[in-house]
């Protein structure tokens, strides 16, 4: 196992859409980093920017959404028998988004996997052409042997009968069948990185532990990175190395899989883990609801955008950002209650689960 | 069975619901779409039975076959009127089930489909009231504003259109119109599960809350079983249109005895990295109500299956009191629950 090369960098990436409405700041400084071969989960609730920095990564942010800052640098890797030496940097926000160079990572470094695979796949296309095309695009091969790395891939992730599956269209499949074929497209070019953006969200319970069971295995034996965006704390614990958690455009809290969930620093971390109903957890007690909503993008609070829900919130949370801070060793929280001014008048006394 | 039968509220005895497939110019009938296959079960006055299953089990289909908003093919739904004592839904003439229907309503999943845009709070909950009692003008706008204030939004809104509300916001308005008409049984089709995360908390307080300051009973129909393990105080579980197991909450989570109830419990992801990752992972697809398996529409997944499993189909019997199985080795197996 590669012990933690870096493979994407993000660095205070900010992306924001100019609307009629007002400007929207979907992602408002994101800071983390992606190793080789580990698993990312990204956190959120909904309109907290997590599809859009993975729309921003792979540059298809929808318009009229922009990249206004940050860098996205990319570690190219070159593989020459068991070792990988890293060959260039690439800043993919300083690339065109319809150039080249974008379109030669996009598909075939970096893949994506969307939420809804009904939507997301062509209805007119069969499931094999839509693979067969991707491969012919990035790779130099035939279209016999496409077809075959095409039924190959799909043996991999699962598929009844390979063979005639890359002749049916999507809508001859199930839901679970359609995001196998998903996946299957998805590393038809051997990613490096796979963004997953709530693959399991629109499927069962038996079928998501399915497909959740397939991506860790075909993890181990393709060593790409996966970035997982999900909102189920269930699936994060389950999935992830590292963690995450976004709130309304910003990452509030980044750290490992066990520190986030024993030892999260951030309020709105900690609300999330105590208002989630659990099912090791005996029925009636009463759940303890993170009070109000998700404000409205259009008229954030100054301050924190938090402080309206968080139980700490005081006069500094409304005034001016909260700072990004290492709480210990690669654990980072963006809140005024550990900054140092809380430090030295011991603010931050109290915070923990 | 009969002394209990008071504290009942409802009775579902051999619910069934088919939906035809037709095929061709003449739209002939070639094929049955068994949603609800023989359903039976009975929900207490004042508690929360929860209906748990994977989509397309029947479970939804099931919630609207009891308040007729789609017409069961077979059956008996026994509910408890407060004039007339036990009435059979089904055989209701229309108006007297205009009268009944108004003890029994439902909360529906999506709260961004379900509202009408073009009417305000005060129109899509002030509705009901002037429909079915008949009152008008400020006496609507009174009650309507009392509603909205017991599901914690603010009177002043009612003139309001959904659109300015947040899903949680609309989901606290679809309760409050389920409450217009004073119910006593109310179907919650998956009520939080298009919220998000930290919103569905508030929701299920709310529906706690109400239930007990108004005495409602509750069919909550949910695929999240940690949800229902919150809110339910029994449990029944479907699977492709049959009931496969009913317990008390207590019971069934820690001691499921159908193998399916065990693999459904298993493939909930844990919110603990340190806990034990041992799944079931059951194989293939959940089978097809139009052409189901033999004998257990389970045996083809179900790791425990013997040749009786292909062969007979098992019935719904009750093992001890209150706990429900059709499984032909229930007494056989130890299955793995959750504590």
């Amino acid at each position: 196992m590669v012990a933690n090369m870096e493979l994407l960098e993000v660095k205070g990436l900010r992306t924001y859409f100019p609307l009629d409405e007002g400007l929207v700041k979907a992602v408002d400084g994101a800071d983390f980093t992606l190793y080789r071969g580990k698993t990312l989960a990204v956190v959120g609730e909904s309109g907290c920017g997590k599809s859009v920095t993975a729309q921003s990564i792979l540059r298809i942010v929808p318009p009229p959404g922009r990249i206004i800052e940050g860098e996205l640098l990319y570690h190219r890797y070159l593989q020459d028998e068991k070792n990988f030496t890293m060959a260039d940097i690439i800043d993919l926000s300083k690339l065109n988004p319809k150039g080249q160079a974008i379109r030669a990572i996009r598909g075939n470094e970096i893949a994506m996997v969307f939420q809804e695979p009904m939507t997301s796949l062509s209805p007119v296309h069969t499931m094999g052409n839509q693979i067969i095309e991707t491969i012919m695009l990035h790779q130099k091969v035939s279209k016999a042997e496409a077809t075959d790395r095409a039924i190959d891939i799909l043996t991999r992730v699962g598929m009844p009968r390979p063979v005639q599956t890359v002749d049916a269209y999507p809508f001859e499949l199930s839901g679970g069948m359609r995001q196998r074929g998903m996946i299957a497209m998805a590393l038809s070019c051997h990613p490096s990185l796979l963004i997953a953006d709530e693959p399991t969200t629109a499927l069962d319970v038996t079928t998501a532990a399915q497909i959740l069971d397939l991506m860790r295995q075909l993890q181990e034996e393709l060593g790409m990175a996966i970035m997982y965006i999900t909102h189920d704390l269930g699936v994060v614990a389950e999935m992830a190395d590292e963690t995450v958690v976004m709130y309304l455009g910003k990452v509030v809290e980044r750290a490992d899989v066990d520190t986030l969930f024993y030892n999260p620093q951030h309020p709105y971390t900690q609300a999330l883990l105590r208002s989630i109903p659990r099912i090791t957890e005996s029925r009636r007690q009463w759940l303890e609801a993170i009070k109000g909503m998700v404000p409205d993008p259009y008229n954030l609070p100054p301050g924190c955008p938090f402080n309206t829900r968080c139980q700490y919130a005081h006069e500094a949370c409304e005034t001016g950002e909260p700072p990004w801070v290492e709480v210990e060793p690669n654990h980072w929280v963006r809140c005024v209650l550990h900054g140092e001014a809380a430090r030295n008048s011991g603010r931050n006394e109290g915070v923990h689960v | 069975m009969t002394e209990t039968r008071n504290e009942r509220l409802l009775e579902v005895n051999g619910l069934r619901k088919y939906f035809p497939i037709r095929k061709g110019f003449l739209r002939k009938v070639v094929g049955q779409v068994k949603a609800v296959d023989d359903v039976s079960f009975y929900v207490n006055e004042g508690e929360t039975l929860g209906l748990v299953g994977e989509s397309g089990c029947g479970k939804t289909t099931s919630g609207r076959c009891i308040l007729r908003a789609i017409e069961p093919t077979a059956g008996e739904i026994m509910f408890r009127d407060r004039e007339k004592g036990w009435v059979d839904i089904r055989g209701l003439p229309p108006e007297e089930l205009k009268r009944v229907r108004q003890q029994m309503q439902i909360i529906f999943q999506d709260p961004y489909s379900s509202l009408n845009p073009r009417m305000t709070l005060l129109q899509l909950v002030g509705e009901p009231m002037i429909i079915n009692q008949g009152i008008r003008g400020k006496e609507v706008e009174n009650r309507v504003a009392e509603l909205l204030t017991s599901v914690g939004l603010r009177p002043e809104y009612m003139r309001r259109y959904p659109h300015a509300f947040s899903g949680g916001q609309r989901q606290r308005i679809g309760v409050a119109r389920a409450l217009a008409l004073n119910p006593r049984f109310v179907v919650c089709d998956e009520p939080v599960s298009a919220l998000d995360v930290s919103v569905q908390a508030q929701i299920l307080n709310l529906l706690r809350e109400l239930q007990g300051n108004l005495g409602l009973t509750y069919l909550f129909v949910a695929h999240d079983l940690s949800v229902v393990r919150h809110i339910a105080d029994r449990v029944a579980v479907m699977y492709v249109g049959k009931m496969v197991e009913m317990a008390t909450t207590e019971e069934l989570y820690p001691h499921p005895l159908h193998p399916y109830t065990e693999a459904l419990m298993s493939a909930v992801p844990r919110p603990d990295p340190r806990a034990a990752k041992q799944r079931i992972v059951l194989e293939g697809e959940v089978a097809d109500p139009a052409n189901p398996p033999s004998g257990c529409y389970f045996h083809p997944r179900c790791r425990y299956a013997e040749e009786v499993c292909r062969v007979e189909t098992p019935v719904l019997r009750e093992l001890k009191p209150e706990r429900f199985v059709s499984c032909h080795r229930a007494e056989a197996l130890s299955l793995a629950g959750v504590v």
